[in-house]
């Protein structure tokens, strides 16, 4: 197949409904609509396919629950002040084990904030984001061609963990254009989970149910989620490096930040600073090995964000005093230029005496 | 010797928790004499949000899914969207339907969607403890109305099948109450009705029942079964709200 050129939330449309997506449900909110809008002309005429705009996003993720009761592929998204809404209902899939696919295409908050692109809503999705003891897989792709990879990845993740999986963009991923290739043909057939709720035919009624009156109970079912949730951080954990090999100075960032850090360290070592780069491609769980590794020969960390210090938590948790960790951001939905993350990182660079 | 009366089969041989004197139990019985006499056990799914009846998943034998609080419209839509084959209810009650989940359930019967909403009003919220509902009556004491509701500070006692009858997407709405056995013959005939509008692909059918709950309105079952009569059918008139099912323009 050839590539095209689309923008990063249509992208997304397309790729889910070659994973065989069979159900949508949206609602509108800048920058994420062009998925919503994807999905309404190619997916809500499809057989046996449905999409709905719903009444709010709360109403969204809801029908998420119902449609992944049924045991199909389905997907919901938004951006950061309509993701804190679907909390209630990530949370509830969560506990039911219901697997489901959550884009947050993240703009400028607190509040409703900017529509700009920002990565504030890291925190969010890496601690669980609702209520209750659990957690979610959270992919963060950099390029319009990797936000369709990721969907891909991110139904198999859900099917095969039971569980939410957020794919963590922004609104400039979901806004940009560049090429991109599908590597996958829609399904003759779309997957039905053999565990769904489809009626008690030919086998017992079932229940599916989060609330349990016997403490002891309630705490088995998180004993057996933290049991999966370390075989992913065993399994799935993933990451990029660039240029780390050598590096006296590695830059960590994850999303559109990282893109604009490569291009920061090309003009670093155009200059012959030996600067590298650490992009997490799952922010949960987040790549703390990689990390520990590097600690091992690398000093100096500059973690680059567009938020106030989300992910520097994790790395500075991860090198436990090893490594010295310096952070910069970005945040209400500013961008800036590689020029000025060169800036910085070369100032610390010679600031610590690594030249 | 002829059988004259047995458990349905889709009643499981769990004992109710519900409290003496409730109506959940008797409409859980109505229920699922209904699953067993229009074949439905192997293809029928309910929703109960929270609330008393978050149990029914107990005593149904039939598949089940637990919602959040208020959003069993739209699990519901999402469920029947899904699989169109599954005949899908959900067992809401009155702070569930008519307050936290206003807007779910407007909008599941504005779109026509074909599930069926069995809408229990009891005027509080049973499980919590007695609170004001949407729909406690003027004047009525709960816990949190402890002077009385007052229209100018609590507002009126809402009415959800009357707003949801003007919704152009539903089919059929009838308001019954389980308070005596003639009472209690008309709830089955009106969620047998509601029923066959789903397996017919009309549309959005909700009924709702005005039903007991002595406890919180610190009653007996008499007495409770009186005040349905002589206080709140006057607020919430009993009968057919709205019925197109005859007519062409039925979804």
């Amino acid at each position: 197949m050839t590539k095209v050129l689309m923008d990063g939330n249509s992208a997304i449309g397309e790729a889910a409904i070659r994973s065989g997506c069979q159900c949508y449900f949206g609602y509108p909110i800048t920058p994420q609509n062009e998925l919503t809008e994807y999905m309404a002309t190619h997916l809500s005429r499809k057989k046996g396919c449905s999409f709905i705009q719903a009444e709010s996003e709360i109403a969204a993720i809801n029908m998420v629950f119902g449609a992944s009761l049924a045991g199909v592929r389905v997907m919901t998204s938004s951006s950061s002040p309509g993701i804190s809404l679907k909390q209630e209902g990530i949370s509830y899939l969560a506990a039911c084990e219901l697997p489901a696919v959550i884009v947050n295409m993240s703009r400028g908050g607190p509040g409703l904030g900017s529509i700009s692109a920002s990565q504030a809503d890291y925190f969010q999705a890496t601690r669980g984001g609702g209520h209750g003891d659990y957690r979610t897989i959270v992919l963060a792709p950099s390029s319009v061609q990797e936000l369709a990879d990721l969907t891909y990845k991110a139904f198999d993740l859900a099917d095969k963990y039971k569980m939410p999986v957020i794919i963590l963009g922004d609104g400039m991923l979901g806004q940009m254009m560049e090429p991109v290739e599908f590597h996958h043909e829609a399904p003759e057939e779309l997957p039905i989970r053999s565990d769904a709720l489809r009626g008690a035919k030919g086998r017992p009624s079932k229940i599916i149910k989060t609330f349990t009156s016997n403490p002891a109970t309630l705490e088995e079912i998180n004993w057996s989620l933290l049991r999966r949730y370390q075989v992913i951080k065993q399994k799935e954990t993933t990451f990029e490096t660039f240029m780390v090999d050598d590096a006296r100075l590695i830059l960590v960032a994850f999303g559109i930040a990282a893109r604009i850090a490569k291009g920061a360290i090309k003009s670093a070592r155009a200059e012959g600073l030996k600067v590298g780069l650490l992009r997490p491609t799952t922010l949960w769980p987040f790549p703390g090995v990689i990390v520990k590794e590097l600690t091992k020969k690398v000093k100096h960390f500059l973690v680059f964000e567009l938020n106030m210090g989300q992910m520097l938590e994790d790395v500075q948790l991860v090198s436990e005093g090893r490594a010295e960790v310096s952070f910069y951001g970005r945040t209400g939905g500013v961008i800036p230029a590689p020029s000025e993350v060169f800036r910085i990182l070369s100032r610390l660079y010679y600031q610590k005496g690594l030249k | 010797m002829k059988k004259i009366y047995t458990r349905p089969k889709s009643l499981k041989r769990t004992p109710f928790h519900y409290c003496p004197g409730c109506g959940h139990s008797i409409v859980h019985r109505i229920m699922t004499e209904l699953i067993d006499e229009m074949a439905l056990q192997d293809k029928i799914i309910g929703i109960p949000p929270p609330g008393c009846s978050v149990f029914a998943y107990n005593y149904f034998d039939i598949d089940m899914a637990e919602s959040a609080h208020g959003r069993g419209a739209a699990v519901a839509t999402g469920l029947k969207r899904a699989f169109p084959e599954a005949i899908v209810f959900t067992y809401q009650g009155d702070g569930d339907l008519a307050a936290i989940g206003t807007a779910e359930t407007i909008h599941a019967a504005n779109r026509g969607e074909n599930i069926t909403a069995i809408f229990i009003n009891n005027a509080v919220y049973g499980m919590t403890g007695g609170q004001m509902a949407p729909t406690t009556l003027t004047g009525q004491k709960t816990t949190t109305t402890p002077y009385g509701r007052n229209e100018n500070i609590e507002g009126y006692p809402i009415k959800m099948s009357e707003i949801l009858a003007i919704v152009k997407g539903s089919v059929y709405i009838e308001r019954v109450a389980v308070n005596s056995p003639n009472n209690i013959r008309k709830v089955k005939k009106a969620i047998r009705k509601a029923f066959q509008v789903q397996i017919d692909n009309l549309g959005f059918a909700l009924v709702e029942i005005l039903s007991p709950c002595p406890v919180n309105w610190k009653m007996n079952p008499l007495e409770s079964w009186q005040w349905i009569n002589k206080v709140m059918i006057k607020e919430f008139p009993l009968g057919v709200i709205k019925d197109i099912t005859g007519k062409k323009d039925a979804h």
